[in-house]
């Protein structure tokens, strides 16, 4: 690859799409990915394009008081900027839910503002 | 006029130390109190050990004139405890092997000197008998020396037997209490400084294993010192096979009996310990270690024609002797100090004669104080120990269950411990994970917790009224966790540092 | 003691279990008893939280909780009945055909008596001793499950400095976890080479968390005399013996992901023949141990990487079942073995009748690119991009392919194709 002209910068990303698992060179300028190199199929280009601005789907627990277990399982019913996660978790792990938790409740509405809320992903029956 | 009963201390609740309680316990003279630094009984020298009860032709009268004679004694007197206390032991007898004529006329030396202690039914048996005794003996063994009288016993169920016999009959026990000093004042012994405060004492008893010298010293007795010894073990899964159903011994060296091939009481092939001999200060060192390991599996596969498959070992662990210096047991009053016993280095046959060394350690109390002692009536010598489910057939499990649903439910799937056990074990005295370890043998298998647990530590949550993650596996430090799952959050939580200034 | 009589046992209330029960339900045989050691269902699903469960099995990516309750939800409208906290301490089979389960729950020992016993008891994990790991016995050190268990189902955290042993799905799925709730995660330790996980874990358990990987290193010893203090790592060599000096790694958990073993006991005891490359029992093609009437299925048969294999086998096994409860026999004779060759670790069924498809599921000893599986008698391929051994190869082989085979043996190699 040719070095990053000015305003271009290089990333390496290990593609997970299949098993080859193929180390990509991306070269961007700003947020926009000018090339990809490294890939063996089109999909590889595609995931580089994803993790310009990565994004996880965030699984963690919340604390649940009055229930048979102490707590629930929550996951973000979207991805959420991988950047912003340690945040998350902070706001997370501040909130308390009252058993009876049915999978599917809203747990957190709109997380950060981001527009994607936190759900339970397993019932926890009131004791 | 009835006289005040003499307050004894007990330093130490292993093997001896809870022996030795059991016999004072017996007499109205003596007010016992047996005090331990960790948070439960046995936990030194008394769990890492090889469990045998020795036939006694190992010991030298003339070197070791007490381990000599308490070896013996020791072993009769572990026939009518063990059953009184309810404690598992195989009277299995040992195999000590020859593999040639130098090691014969050790044997041959060792059958003397064991007639010589009064050792009964000892022989040297030709190769030809060797397999009729121990089908997996070594076939490449000449000879063996026969001693029907040893035994295989659980070294932990007896501490644990002991310490509820002589708490039943008025022991008190104090756990988790380390002793810091041993306050005298114009020669006499008041008490013990302890972690937890003052305990008063007329009389101190020195059984604090590996520590002995420490203690010792405390009162200005500096005539020996400890050396810890360690030895390294390899345990295989209970259905490992080939066992052995002797125990099984090379032929000795001075220094020391060799690794042993075994079978425990619960079924487990156990095979060492190796021998190290540890710088002084190394008191708490019981790695596991490459060299160590690996002369053990050599040792051992002398001995028996196979050894099962590495495949099937469980767990491995380390355990320290006290080596005394002259090597005999130290069991004796001082005239230097009035009010202070040692029943210290006691190393290899320590745990045989534990019997006997409480009766002599009774026998000197007695003298020193000079009076004769009275029997307590109510003095109760038996104990029941723990259901064991596992041990049942289907239909004695079954009753069981209907007596008390909790039976059914197991929490340890490879020992098939049930959830009544692990309750009765918390009544009996269990506050941590190996509390009921010990007790319940919950743990010891295959998955060696992995499994089991964390539903032992609900239950100990639940019974002992304490958040899960404060449950412990033996003791302070070693909680099983270091809070809620969100606990670090508050920590770093800056807002809430800067609401309390 | 209550006695039962039933149609199928089923042994494990994991997914493998539950499709299995659903399946065996749906095909129509009438009496069927499936028990669990938990109260809960779903075995080791409602701690596995993170999502990658059910893309082949219903075309979603779902948690572990969602996915089992999807497979509970189905159970409920079935007529199975449950047996919630109940041990199976003995399996007896009977030459006269029935099988027996003997076992405990709350208040009562039970015995069923079935024509036909689905084993699906899935694993256990790997310890510090099978793994060799020396130097002292402190607390602190946990099976990856057991710290997963703590954490996710009863909401505690083992410790704050932590070193994981083991870089395959569960170790990398607790670093995570571990990196997520706060604590620092110092290194994950692998002792092959290679990776031990799905690339996608690599990716989004550690690179996402600037968590070292040390390939081709070892824990030697783990220091501490009450709870762990540090362990030490070694650098391994071509054999995976520890070489060099070796460094250590302050911690207050040691989180093990060394491996699992099928749950077997039970089986072995009756007489099964476990099969030493995957550790479980020997099958033939309708997943039937070598104890006719007992089937096998889910991660006591093979460690499955997907919850949709685990699910898949229960219901094969539920098939197998019914043929034979409704038929009263399955044909098993002339059953040939399958024979591992090139690159293949493993490979379940063992043993084939060839007169039906068969989906095989294999693992190879050493990565690969550019291969073809070959079953060599029978001249049937399958083309993959790359293999490795911590994912799993399925493929399905045709009747009309078996059919084909007239030598008493299949052998399998994996091949490298010219490029």
């Amino acid at each position: 690859m040719m070095p990053p002209a000015e305003g271009q910068n290089t990333r390496e990303i290990t593609c997970i799409i299949c098993p080859l698992g193929c180390t990509l060179r991306v070269l961007l300028k700003g947020e926009g990915v000018i090339k990809v190199e490294g890939n063996r199929c089109q999909r590889g280009i595609i995931y580089a394009q994803g993790e310009v601005k990565p994004r996880r789907t965030l699984i963690t627990v919340v604390k649940v008081y009055g229930g048979e277990l102490p707590v629930v399982s929550v996951k973000t019913s979207k991805p959420i900027p991988k950047d912003l996660i340690p945040e998350a978790m902070k706001v997370i792990s501040r909130v308390s839910v009252k058993a009876p938790v049915k999978a599917g409740d809203v747990i957190v509405e709109n997380l950060l503002g981001l527009g994607t809320d936190v759900i339970a992903t397993r019932d926890v029956k009131a004791v | 006029m009835r006289r005040e009963p003499i307050r004894v201390a007990i330093i130490g609740a292993g093997i001896i130390g809870a022996s030795i309680s059991r016999v004072l316990s017996m007499f109205e003279d003596f007010e016992v109190i047996l005090v331990e630094k960790e948070a439960d009984v046995g936990w030194g020298v008394s769990k890492a050990n090889t469990g045998i009860i020795h036939a006694g032709y190992d010991d030298e009268p003339e070197l070791y004139p007490l381990r000599a004679k308490l070896c013996v004694r020791g072993n009769e007197i572990w026939r009518k405890w063990a059953d009184e206390l309810d404690i598992p032991v195989r009277w299995c007898g040992s195999l000590a092997l020859a593999f040639n004529e130098d090691e014969v006329n050790i044997l041959k030396t060792l059958l003397s000197r064991g007639l010589r202690n009064g050792v009964s039914g000892l022989k040297i048996v030709e190769a030809e008998d060797i397999k009729a005794l121990e089908p997996n003996a070594s076939r490449d063994a000449v000879a063996a020396l026969w001693a029907p009288t040893a035994g295989q016993i659980s070294p932990w169920d007896a501490v644990i037997a002991l310490v509820e016999n002589s708490v039943a009959n008025g022991v008190k026990l104090y756990l988790s209490t380390e002793v810091k000093g041993i306050r005298i004042k114009d020669g006499k012994i008041l008490g013990l400084e302890t972690n937890r405060g003052f305990l008063r004492a007329d009389w101190v008893i020195n059984a604090s294993g590996i520590y002995a010298d420490k203690i010792a010293e405390m009162v200005g007795i500096r005539g020996y010192r400890i050396r810890p010894r360690k030895g390294e073990y390899i345990i295989f899964d209970k259905e490992a096979e080939p066992k052995v159903t002797r125990v099984l011994f090379p032929t000795p060296t001075p220094i020391s009996k060799g690794v042993v091939v075994t079978t425990t009481v619960d079924g487990n092939l156990m095979i060492g310990p190796s021998a190290e001999d540890l710088n002084e200060d190394l008191r708490e060192e019981r790695s596991n270690t490459k060299s160590g390991l690996d002369y053990v599996w050599a040792s051992a596969s002398k001995l028996v024609d196979r050894l099962p498959s590495k495949s099937m070992i469980i767990r491995f662990f380390a355990g320290l002797r006290p080596e005394p210096t002259g090597g005999d047991f130290i069991v004796r009053g001082y005239d230097e100090v009035y009010g202070f016993i040692d029943a210290a280095g006691m190393r290899s046959p320590g745990l045989t004669a534990a019997p006997a060394v409480a009766h002599m350690v009774s026998e000197i109390l007695r003298s020193l104080i000079d009076r004769e002692l009275k029997r307590k009536d109510s003095w109760n010598p038996y104990r029941k120990r723990m259901i064991r489910f596992s041990e049942l057939t289907h239909s004695e499990r079954s009753a069981l269950i209907s007596k008390d649903p909790r039976y059914g439910r197991i929490v340890c799937v490879d020992e098939m411990v049930t959830e009544m056990e692990v309750i009765e074990a918390i009544k009996r005295g269990a506050t941590t994970i190996d509390g009921i370890k010990f007790r319940t043998r919950a743990c010891m298998g295959k998955c060696q917790g992995s499994s089991c647990m964390h539903k032992i530590a609900l239950i100990l949550s639940r019974e002992l009224g304490i958040p899960l993650w404060r449950v412990s596996v033996k003791g302070p430090g070693t909680e099983i966790g270091i809070g809620d799952i969100k606990v670090l959050f508050e920590e770093g939580d800056q807002c809430g540092r800067c609401r309390e200034t | 003691m209550r006695e039962m009589q039933r149609d199928l046992t089923i042994i494990g209330g994991g997914p493998a279990g539950l499709a299995a029960a659903i399946k065996a339900w749906k095909l129509g045989i009438e009496s069927i008893t499936l028990i669990d050691e938990s109260e809960r269902l779903g075995g080791v699903l409602p701690q596995c939280i993170h999502t990658g469960f059910g893309l082949h099995y219903f075309g979603e990516d779902l948690t572990g909780p969602e996915f089992a309750a999807r497979l509970i939800g189905r159970l409920k409208e079935t007529d199975v009945e449950v047996l919630g906290g109940a041990y199976a301490a003995e399996i007896n089979v009977k030459p006269d055909s029935f099988k027996e389960v003997y076992g405990y729950r709350y208040g009562e020992a039970f015995k069923i008596k079935s024509k036909a016993i689905i084993y699906a008891a899935g694993c256990r994990e790997r310890t510090r001793f099978e793994a060799g790991i020396l130097g002292e016995r402190p607390s602190g050190v946990y099976t990856a499950g057991e710290a997963q268990t703590l954490m996710d189902i009863y909401g505690i955290l083992p410790g704050k400095e932590i070193v994981i042993v083991g870089s395959g799905d569960v170790g990398l799925i607790m670093a995570r976890r571990f990196a997520l709730e706060g604590a620092k995660v110092k290194g994950v330790i692998e002792i092959m080479p290679y990776p031990g996980g799905l690339i996608r874990n690599i990716v989004q358990c550690l690179e996402d968390f600037g968590i070292p990987l040390y390939l081709s290193h070892a824990v030697a010893e783990v220091k501490g005399s009450r709870r762990v203090e540090s362990v030490k790592v070694m650098k391994v060599d071509g054999n995976l013996k520890p070489i060099g000096p070796g460094f250590e790694i302050k911690c207050d958990a040691v989180i093990l992901a060394v491996g699992l073993r099928p749950r077997i006991e039970l089986l072995a005891r009756a007489g099964a023949l476990i099969d030493d490359a995957t550790g479980g029992p020997i099958v033939n093609d309708w997943l039937e141990t070598s104890i006719p009437g007992v089937f096998a299925a889910g991660n006591v048969l093979i460690v499955n990487d997907l919850v949709d294999y685990a699910a898949e086998q229960g219901e094969r096994a539920a098939e197998s079942a019914f043929k034979l409860i409704s038929e009263g026999d399955l044909t098993r004779s002339g059953a040939k073995p399958l024979i591992r060759g090139r690159n293949v670790r493993l490979i379940v069924p063992q043993l084939v009748s060839c007169l039906q498809d068969v989906v095989f599921y294999g693992r190879v000893s050493a990565p690969e690119e550019n291969v073809a599986i070959r079953f060599e008698e029978i001249g049937k391929i399958f083309r993959l991009p790359a293999v490795r051994p911590p994912e799993m190869f399925r493929v399905k082989v045709p009747a009309s392919d078996l059919l084909r085979l007239r030598c008493e043996k299949l052998t399998v190699n994996v091949m490298r194709l010219e490029a």
